[in-house]
């Protein structure tokens, strides 16, 4: 590599014309990013590359390469009634959590967005259960949802309603899962729609008022519109955060997938296959062929986000 | 700083309707979201005969602290706490240096291919991480960090999205204050730490904050990468509480509560900033 003599100014050299140590000659600007590509390619690129070329070799444990299967787990996998029950199940518990959680987040932002007593108590209790780890949300819903002595069933009971097996019934195995998630994690889009509306400005408001707008008005015609970006951005994150959903519904049913199966999410699929029946190159054609759904979604997020906002 | 959007003073009753009627749909629903969390510490101060009486009753004439005193003796909690500290702590500090360093690189200097750099990095926002649990343990099966911290620290220092957030934050960095430094004769390096870190302290703020709740309450990876019980963190230490305790719920729920505690003191001390930060950041999308 004798491109030293550049005719050019080269960067590699001082004004000087002395020769640089190697390091030197890497521009500045990429040595700042450095640190966080090693970091990236190690973690992030190369397992994503590895799990695609997994998914062409039969390895059973980890360590020891299998051979080569060719599309094989992928054929297999387009069949297998397992995966796509669990790839249901997913769809199922998005479609079930999405919608409360974006507008339960929102109704929250608007009730607690003004000046009233107590506010820190309602944001803190909104925000709260966001800050448990999925364990302790896991033992207390355990908790909530007994026969008899749980405080759900109780309640129902008490207003002359029957009891409900909530963690053992297929039918709500699923709907279970999705109340303690809706109470779980709202606080985080709670916290995104307050952020917004602190942005609005109040001449908007003031502007609004002069012209008689009561409060359906105001929020029809300021509110909302004002925060047509951060819906985009809470849909599609929670979206994506619900196809990814595993953590929980582990715990509440103990790794069983639910009564008849009927919680098992797909990355609960991927993990028994590859951590509880050995078949890495299998798990790793599921986790790919997920994969590609999850960048599909992400795709839309990356638009939103990237998108110059309206200068304020 | 009134951040908020107050009403128009209350002149007439409509106003003061709507409000009463706002709070107490507020109210209803707070009470909502808290009853578990005081349902879970009642039971935990109950004795164990007390915990499945039915009908359930919120009083008890006994409530002791038994459960809580079990519950250290029998567990590992300090151990998880501690654990639970050294990789929060290691990702959040090892995130907000690598993150904001990148996103120094991509905003503020010139190298050649800097716009295709960052495009491969803002495809990685893309990425799941729990779909890659599979080929992650394969690789730190060969690098040998199997059941070490390291195994739940470095993979979770590959946040795309935060250099991401940081970049459009410096971005918005008006460039007036740096070029004063650098007629002064600063180097990047000091640029970086002495003009553009101080005033960005909302956004690393708010990485910072975020990464650590990520962190701190992540379950899955470092469920996977330590299965050595004084390794486990506290999401993974307590998932093994549910059959170990079998049906000692008093003891159970202290697990829970004391397990929830750490982050929920962090949040009253830090209430103000986290929203702040933000609207700052525009995490929003605002």
């Amino acid at each position: 590599m004798a491109t030293i003599t550049a005719p050019t100014p080269a960067p590699a050299t001082t004004p000087a014309g002395r020769r640089l140590p190697p390091w030197r000659r890497v521009p500045a600007g990429l040595l700042f990013t450095l640190p966080f590509l090693v970091f990236y390619v190690a973690f992030l690129v190369w397992p994503t590359l590895s799990a695609l070329y997994l998914s062409f070799f039969n390895e059973s444990l980890t360590g020891t390469r299998g051979e080569w299967v060719g599309l094989a787990n992928w054929a297999e996998m387009f069949g297998d009634s397992a995966m796509w029950a669990s790839f249901g199940n997913t769809l199922y518990f998005t479609l079930l959590t999405t919608p409360p959680l974006v507008v339960l987040g929102l109704v929250m932002a608007l009730l607690t967005n003004r000046a009233m007593p107590l506010r820190w108590l309602w944001r803190m209790s909104f925000f709260a259960p966001f800050l448990l780890p999925a364990s302790v949300v896991a033992l207390i819903w355990i908790w909530l949802f007994q026969p008899g002595f749980g405080l759900v069933n109780d309640t129902l009971t008490r207003i002359g309603l029957a009891e409900l097996g909530w963690l053992t019934e297929p039918e709500l195995a699923m709907v279970s899962v999705a109340i303690a998630t809706v109470w779980w994690t709202v606080g985080f889009n709670y916290l995104l729609y307050l952020a917004a509306l602190q942005q609005i400005p109040q001449h908007l408001y003031d502007a609004a008022a002069i012209d008689g707008a009561g409060w359906w008005q105001r929020l029809r015609s300021v509110t909302l519109p004002m925060l047509r970006r951060t819906t985009g951005l809470v849909i599609v994150l929670q979206i994506l955060a619900s196809l990814r959903v595993f953590d929980q519904i582990y715990l509440l049913y103990q790794g069983t997938g639910g009564p008849g199966f009927a919680a098992r999410p797909i990355l609960e699929h991927v993990y028994t296959t590859a951590f509880t029946n050995f078949r890495f190159g299998y798990a790793s054609a599921i986790s790919t062929f997920f994969f590609a759904l999850i960048v599909a979604v992400s795709a839309v997020q990356l638009k939103l986000f990237a998108r110059k906002g309206p200068d304020r | 700083m009134t951040t908020t959007t107050a009403p128009p003073p209350a002149t007439h009753w409509a106003t003061r309707a709507w409000n009463a009627a706002g709070l107490i749909v507020t109210a209803i629903i707070a009470l909502l979201w808290l009853a578990p969390l005081l349902w879970a510490a009642n039971t935990a101060f109950k004795p164990e005969g007390e915990t499945t009486l039915i009908p359930l009753t919120w009083w008890s004439e006994n409530f002791t602290w038994e459960a809580f005193e079990k519950t250290f003796i029998q567990s590992n909690m300090l151990r998880w706490f501690l654990n639970s500290t050294v990789v929060a702590v290691g990702v959040t500090a090892l995130v907000l240096i690598t993150a904001a360093m990148a996103a120094y690189g991509f905003s503020r200097t010139r190298f050649r291919g800097k716009g295709a750099v960052f495009a491969f990095v803002v495809a990685g926002v893309m990425v799941p991480p729990q779909v890659l649990v599979v080929p992650l343990y394969d690789e730190m099966l060969a690098l040998g960090l199997v059941d070490t911290y390291w195994a739940m620290i470095l993979p979770q220092v590959a946040a795309p999205v935060m250099v991401f957030i940081l970049k459009k934050f410096f971005d918005g960095i008006p460039h007036e204050l740096e070029e004063a430094a650098r007629v002064d004769g600063a180097s990047q390096w000091r640029i970086f730490w002495q003009v553009v870190l101080p005033l960005s302290r909302p956004a690393l703020a708010a990485v910072g904050i975020f990464t650590f709740i990520f962190t701190w309450n992540n379950f899955f990876w470092p469920f996977l990468a330590v299965s050595d019980p004084d390794l486990m963190t506290i999401p993974v230490g307590l998932a093994t509480i549910q059959s170990s305790y079998g049906l000692r719920y008093a003891q159970i729920m202290a697990s829970a509560v004391l397990g929830g505690l750490p982050l929920l003191i962090a949040y009253v001390f830090f209430q103000r900033n986290i929203i702040r930060s933000i609207a700052h950041t525009g995490l929003s999308g605002t």
